[in-house]
C-alpha cells in the first residue's frame, strides 16, 4: 500500500513531464511504479527488468502515439523524442530480470499450464526461457495479475499488439487457461 | 466488437452443428470429404508459427523479421547500396515515414503513403521540387491500403474502407475519413488490405485467409470490389491466400495480382504466385492447391489442382511478392513499357532469404508471362535486410517510386542522363 502511494505521489508530481528533463532525470518516476530493481511491487504495473529493447521501444512508441491506450503511460510518453524512447529501452534492458514470487508452488497447476504452453507454442516466439527476442517481450517471472490483464486484453481486443501475433495466438485460449498460463509464466525458473 | 476469436468460435460451432458438408458449401467448394476440417483445431488462430515443424532447430530459427519501428534519418538510409540496371538511377524521394507501405498519387503532386503497423497515412507534398512529409491522418487501424481518384483519397484499414474528399486541400487539416464500407471480418491475420481503383471505376481490395493455412468461411480468401460510394459489393475471385498487390494490364485490361504462398511447407515450396483474372468468379485454389501444381498436405485431399486457375508466373519461395504495377511511363526504354514491376518484400520462412528486390515480369503479346527477373536488388545483404520494398508506383514523368517499410522511405527510380531523369 505504501509503495502504491509513493508511486501515485510521484506520478502526480510528474504529471506534466518537462521536455527539458533528461531520460536519467525522468527515470525515478518510471521506476517508482515499475520497481527500481527491475521488479514491480505495484499491482497492475509490469516489471521491466531485462526487457527486450526492441519491444520496449515499440511499446513506448505506441503509448506516445496512442496506438496502445493505457493510463498513465500515454501521458508519460507524451512529447518523448525517438531518441528518448531508445534511451529508455536501453536503460530498462540493463535492469536485473524479475524473480518469481516466494512461497509454495502448486505443482499440478504448473504441469497443467506446461501443457498449455506447448499446445499454444508460447515458447516458440518467447523462447524456451521466456526471455523473449526482438519485438517479442520477456515474460518470464512477470507479475501474475499483469500477465492475466495482458492476455485478456489481447483476447477481447482492448489491447492492440504492434503486429497481429498475440491477437491470433490467444483466440482459442479460454479464461481459465489464461489464469493457468499466467500462474506458470509468473513462476518459471 | 467481434474479434477473430468470436469468428473462429462461430465457425467451430457451425461445424459441430452442421458437419463437414455444410462447411464445404460455406467455403464455396465442392462438398468433398474434409477430414482435417472436422476438428475446430484446423481453423484459426493465424499465428505465423502455426505449422512450424516441432523439434527442428533450423525451423526454430525462422520467424517474421520485425522492421525498425522508429523513423530513420535520411542520411542513414542505404540508398547507395541499391542496384539497378545500367542507365537507371535510384535516389531517396522522401523518408521519416515509419512502416511506409502502399502508395497513391494525386495529380497535385502529392504522394500518399499508408502503413500497416503504425496508425498513420502520410502525405509527401512536392512544391517546386521541394518535398515535405506530413502526417495526413493518425489513429487509424492498420491503414495499409490507399487509392486516389478525382480529389478523393480512399483508405483501407483492417476492417473498413473510408474516404477523404478534397484531400489535397486538407493535407495539414487533420481530415477525418468517412467510412464507406465495413462489411468485413476483423481478423488480424492477413486482415490488412491493398486498395486500387480499376478501369471500371470501382475499388478493389482483398479479404485474406485468416491464418497461415486455414480452411475458412465464405467471407475470406477472396478479392472484392465496391462502387466508390461503398455500395454494390461483389466477390470477383476466390481461392486467394493473401494478395497485397494488383493492377490492370493496359493492353488487355485483365487484372493481375500477386498472392503469397503458405509458410512451413518446405524451404523451396510453395512459390508465391502472379495470377491473372480473365472472368469474374474464378477460383485460384488456396488453401487446397498451391502454385498451380502442389496439393496442400492437409487440405489437398479430395481436390485436384486442375480444378483451379493456375498462376501465370511463380514469384519465388516465400518471396512475399507484394505491390505491383504495369509500367506505363515513357522515361524508361521501350522494352519496359506495359511490363510489370513487382515489389518482393523478401522471405522470412526460409533459411537462405529470397526476394528483397523489385522483380521485372516480362509479358508476351497474349498477356502470358515470358520471364521473371530481378530488376532492383540490394535490399538483402548477407542474408539480412537493409530495406524491404512494399509497393511500386508510376509517376507522371515516367519515373517510378518504391516504398520501403524497413526504412520508412520512398525511393525514385529514373532513367537516362541527368537532364532526362530530372524531375
Amino acid at each position: 500500500m505504501r509503495r502504491l502511494l509513493v508511486c501515485c505521489l510521484l506520478l502526480c508530481a510528474a504529471a506534466v513531464p518537462s521536455a527539458a528533463q533528461t531520460v536519467q532525470q525522468r527515470l525515478p518516476v518510471c521506476l517508482a511504479c515499475h520497481g527500481a530493481n527491475g521488479q514491480s511491487q505495484t499491482e497492475g504495473v509490469p516489471s521491466l527488468g531485462a526487457q527486450q529493447k526492441f519491444y520496449t521501444t515499440v511499446q513506448l512508441l505506441m503509448f506516445r502515439e496512442r496506438m496502445r491506450v493505457a493510463d498513465p503511460m500515454n501521458e508519460m510518453a507524451k512529447g518523448l523524442s525517438d531518441d528518448d524512447l531508445r534511451s529508455f529501452a536501453d536503460i530498462i534492458a540493463k535492469l536485473p530480470a524479475p524473480q518469481p514470487p516466494s512461497g509454495p508452488v502448486d505443482d499440478a497447476r504448473m504441469a497443467r499450464a506446461r501443457v498449455l504452453v506447448d499446445q499454444n507454442r508460447c515458447n516458440f516466439c518467447h523462447t524456451p526461457t521466456f526471455a523473449g527476442q526482438d519485438n517479442v517481450p520477456r515474460i518470464a517471472d512477470q507479475r501474475e495479475e499483469y500477465l492475466v490483464k495482458a492476455l485478456r486484453g489481447y483476447k477481447d481486443n482492448s489491447r492492440h499488439g504492434y503486429d497481429a501475433s498475440m491477437a491470433d495466438v490467444v483466440a482459442p485460449i479460454s479464461d481459465p487457461q489464461i489464469l493457468d498460463l499466467a500462474y506458470y509464466i509468473a513462476r518459471v525458473k | 466488437m467481434m474479434g477473430c476469436k468470436t469468428g473462429g468460435l462461430l465457425v467451430a460451432v457451425a461445424l459441430a452443428l452442421l458437419g463437414t458438408t455444410a462447411l464445404a458449401q460455406q467455403a464455396n467448394n465442392p462438398p468433398a470429404a474434409q477430414p482435417a476440417a472436422a476438428q475446430p483445431e484446423a481453423l484459426p488462430p493465424g499465428s505465423p508459427l502455426i505449422g512450424r515443424p516441432a523439434d527442428n532447430p533450423a525451423a526454430a530459427k525462422l520467424a517474421p523479421v520485425p522492421s525498425p519501428p522508429l523513423a530513420i534519418a535520411a542520411d542513414k538510409i542505404p540508398v547507395a547500396q541499391l542496384k539497378a540496371p545500367r542507365g537507371f538511377h535510384i535516389e531517396l524521394y522522401a523518408s521519416g515515414m515509419p512502416n511506409a507501405r502502399s502508395m497513391a498519387y494525386s495529380p497535385k503532386g502529392t504522394v500518399f503513403v499508408g502503413s500497416r503497423l503504425q496508425d498513420k497515412v502520410y502525405a509527401i507534398t512536392n512544391k517546386d521540387g521541394k518535398r515535405q512529409v506530413h502526417v495526413l491522418v493518425s489513429g487509424l487501424y492498420r491503414p495499409n491500403g490507399v487509392a486516389y481518384k478525382d480529389g478523393t483519397l480512399y483508405i483501407a484499414e483492417l476492417s473498413q474502407i473510408s474516404k477523404i474528399e478534397n484531400v489535397d486541400d486538407k493535407i495539414n487539416a487533420s481530415p477525418k475519413p468517412v467510412v464507406i464500407y465495413n462489411d468485413l471480418p476483423k481478423d488480424e491475420a492477413h486482415g490488412w488490405k491493398y486498395l486500387a481503383i480499376g478501369p471500371d471505376n470501382k475499388l478493389y481490395f482483398e479479404v485474406g485467409q485468416p491464418g497461415n493455412n486455414v480452411l475458412h468461411d465464405k467471407n475470406h480468401g477472396q478479392l472484392r470490389r465496391i462502387n466508390l460510394d461503398g455500395s454494390g459489393a461483389e466477390v470477383i475471385a476466390y481461392g486467394i491466400r493473401n494478395t497485397v498487390g494488383f493492377d490492370w494490364n493496359p493492353r488487355n485490361h485483365d487484372l493481375y495480382f500477386t498472392d503469397n504462398g503458405r509458410d512451413w511447407l518446405s524451404e523451396d515450396l510453395p512459390n508465391d504466385k502472379l495470377n491473372r483474372i480473365t472472368k469474374v468468379g474464378e477460383d485460384f485454389g488456396e488453401p487446397y492447391c498451391h502454385q498451380g501444381n502442389v496439393p496442400d498436405i492437409d487440405f489437398g485431399w479430395g481436390h485436384k489442382c486442375s480444378d483451379y486457375v493456375p498462376p501465370v508466373a511463380l514469384m519465388g519461395p516465400h518471396a512475399a511478392a507484394l505491390g505491383m504495377k504495369f509500367y506505363t511511363g515513357h522515361m524508361f526504354p521501350a522494352e519496359y513499357r506495359d511490363q510489370i514491376f513487382v515489389a518482393r518484400h523478401g522471405s522470412w520462412n526460409r533459411t537462405v532469404k529470397f526476394g528483397g528486390d523489385i522483380a521485372l515480369v516480362r509479358l508476351n503479346r497474349d498477356g502470358s508471362v515470358k520471364s521473371v527477373e530481378p530488376f532492383i536488388t540490394g535490399f538483402l545483404q548477407n542474408n539480412n535486410y537493409i530495406g524491404r520494398p512494399v509497393d511500386v508506383m508510376n509517376m507522371p514523368d515516367g519515373s517510378m517510386l518504391i516504398s520501403d517499410d524497413w526504412n520508412g522511405a520512398v525511393y525514385r527510380v529514373s532513367y537516362g542522363n541527368k537532364k532526362t531523369a530530372a524531375r
